[in-house]
């Protein structure tokens, strides 16, 4: 196969919470994402998913272990110039569309900011072309850049988060939990509209989620979390056709099947 | 079989700054005594507001315009709506109707034992000794599975892991017998494999103790595991309703076609998910016709104008759209919801 896009190491993350007491959140974990694929991370709240995905966005600093992304090195001590690569070419969708936009700035300025930062328009007029295009893409108006997140439901600010990482035409978006927060029949529309969006700009996803079988549906391949370590990982088919290690077992037996029968002969 | 509950004609509307909110617009059910009946619906369909009618437990701005909820007691027959919320207090919550919610983290008080937490509503129930209603708390600490129960009602809050926390709750809801357990979604704060646990602990509280249940989720998979009879609930109405097995392998309302098929099952590996368009009305408007004509691909003119009836389908299944009238067009299932149904049929060795 080719060049992995992201290659993680080794990761280790681990927070001191006193003289005494250190939290350790992920012990080593190492897994590669290719270009274009999906890659799933699941696991039970507290097996350090999220923190993953916060560690390699270098939101944390790592504590060990390295990550190459994009042929850089972006673990350590970053120069300025693999920081505007990281920044521009690594985009993140947070699981709160509501707390992860600012409520005071226009959806416009939200979307735009990344644009305005990295320079990457010469005229006001390309830059407001290139949200309203934006905003098009994910299905609202142009004429919505003039309103601010309050005005907005669930899941249409879960488009703006979209809109926002896409803006940056990354080649890889971190998805955390980006559509437990949204109703059933908004989730179907949020990953129909991800997965568009990744035929059409051949961008890769991390996809850290809790449900199994949305993870199955969009995933390419898996991780499965369990305390901070990568207990398995395969392809999609591998992990749900076959899963080898117990926990993966015991979490695949624990998913709900929307089926009554069947459901009731399982207990 | 008796109905323990029965809702008949609720219409709650909610005064707020920006206008008058119709909430509920009509909604009847019966709960028959020892069942689980799950109301499903998404964000703002009414489900929860619902049942905090029956519990009485509805916010000062809400005005309940009509309707009456009959409870059966022991002896006689009630309606919740005419009693004031002191004689509910007094008679009715906690005793015979307990509500458990979805975040154990909000509704426990980070102040307190949970000893205290579980024994406050029989001190205020029962004429009950200190020591007796702590041997009962411990009781019911193990009866929700708790290990350590002695040690553990000494235990604030934030000392439990959120599963705990749930199960806590739970042997509050229970600490004096009530009949009904009402559910709002208690598992969706929790990961699966505990989610599985406390579905697992309701249900055999349930066969133990002879309790009705009202589930209230969006989470289908929950619906299938633990329902007998499910209402689809749409803008503050009920739109379709029936046994479990009516509503997973012959769903009649579009609305319940879109909820069935928006969620993936293990097996789903179509291109794209069939999903609803657009988002759920506002209730500050009225609206006219068919509140879900504006998200459903099958709409017909009439759906614009006239707010269909129920349609019967058999005794136990009824679904509010005018696909079902007569004089209808016939509509073809979406492809991936045919493909999906006829999976489900399978897998359920139905044919």
């Amino acid at each position: 196969m080719n060049e992995p896009l992201l290659k993680v190491d080794n990761l280790v993350q681990h927070f001191k919470v006193s003289r005494n007491f250190t939290v350790k959140a992920v012990n080593g974990v190492s897994f590669e994402i290719f270009p274009g694929e999906t890659y799933g991370l699941v696991g039970e709240s507290g097996s350090g998913k999220t923190t993953i995905g916060r560690s390699i966005i270098r939101l944390y600093e790592p504590t060990a272990g390295e990550i190459i992304f994009n042929r850089d090195k972006i673990s350590g001590t970053l120069t300025d110039k693999v920081r505007r690569m990281l920044r521009k070419n690594m985009q993140m969708i947070f699981q709160d569309p509501m707390s992860s936009l600012n409520p005071r700035k226009k959806i416009g300025d939200i979307i735009g900011e990344g644009l305005d930062i990295h320079g990457l328009y010469s005229t006001r007029k390309e830059r407001n072309r290139i949200i309203g295009e934006m905003l098009e893409k994910v299905g609202l108006s142009p004429a919505h850049a003039e309103r601010y997140p309050h005005q907005f439901s669930g899941g249409q600010r879960q488009r703006v988060g979209i809109a926002r990482a896409l803006v940056m035409k990354p080649k890889l978006i971190i998805a955390d939990e980006c559509i437990s927060a949204l109703d059933v029949s908004i989730q179907a529309q949020v990953v129909n509209l991800m997965k568009d969006i990744q035929a059409e700009t051949g961008c890769a996803y991390l996809f850290i989620a809790h449900d199994l079988s949305m993870v199955k549906y969009i995933s390419d391949r898996i991780g499965v979390l369990h305390l901070g370590n990568l207990v398995e990982t395969g392809t999609t088919q591998e992990i749900f056709s076959n899963p080898q290690h117990p926990y993966t077992q015991s979490l695949l037996a624990a998913v709900p099947i929307p089926n009554p029968r069947v459901e009731r002969h399982r207990h | 079989m008796e109905n323990i509950l029965s809702v008949q004609n609720l219409d709650i509307t909610f005064r707020t700054n920006a206008g008058k909110v119709h909430a509920i617009r009509g909604v009847d059910f019966d709960l028959p005594a020892g069942k689980t009946l799950a109301l499903v619906g998404e964000s703002g369909s009414g489900k929860s507001v619902t049942m905090k009618a029956v519990a009485g437990l509805l916010d000062d701005n809400a005005t309940i315009n009509s309707g009456k909820i009959f409870y059966r007691g022991d002896d006689k027959v009630v309606d919740l709506l005419t009693l004031s919320k002191r004689e509910l207090r007094r008679t009715i919550n906690g005793q015979h109707i307990a509500m458990i919610f979805q975040d154990p983290m909000t509704s426990l008080d980070p102040t307190m034992q949970i000893g205290a937490q579980i024994t406050e509503a029989m001190f205020l129930h029962k004429k009950i000794s200190a020591s007796e209603a702590k041997s009962r708390a411990i009781e019911l600490l193990k009866l929700v599975g708790i290990n350590d129960a002695e040690k553990r009602i000494k235990n604030y809050p934030h000392q439990l892991s959120g599963g705990q926390r749930q199960r806590v709750v739970i042997a509050i809801a229970l600490s004096c017998e009530p009949r009904i357990l009402i559910c709002d979604e208690p598992t969706t704060a929790l990961d699966v494999t505990i989610q599985a646990r406390i579905l697992d602990l309701i249900q055999d509280l349930q066969a133990r103790l002879g309790l009705s249940v009202i589930f209230i989720t969006h989470d289908l998979g929950v619906v299938a595991r633990v329902a007998d009879f499910v209402k689809v609930m749409y803008a503050g109405k009920i739109v379709e309703a029936g046994t479990v097995d009516e509503i997973f392998f012959d769903p009649r309302h579009p609305y319940t076609w879109g909820l069935l098929s928006a969620m993936p099952d293990l097996e789903t590996n179509d291109d794209r998910l069939y999903s609803i368009p657009g988002s759920p009305p506002n209730l500050l408007h009225e609206p006219q016709g068919d509140a879900f004509a504006a998200r459903n691909q099958f709409a017909m003119k009439i759906d614009e104008r006239v707010e269909p009836p129920m349609f019967q389908i058999s005794e136990t299944h009824f679904a509010a759209t005018w696909l079902l009238h007569p004089d209808a067009p016939k509509v073809e299932l979406p492809e991936q919801l045919r493909a999906r149904l006829a999976r489900a049929r399978k897998a359920a060795n139905l044919t």
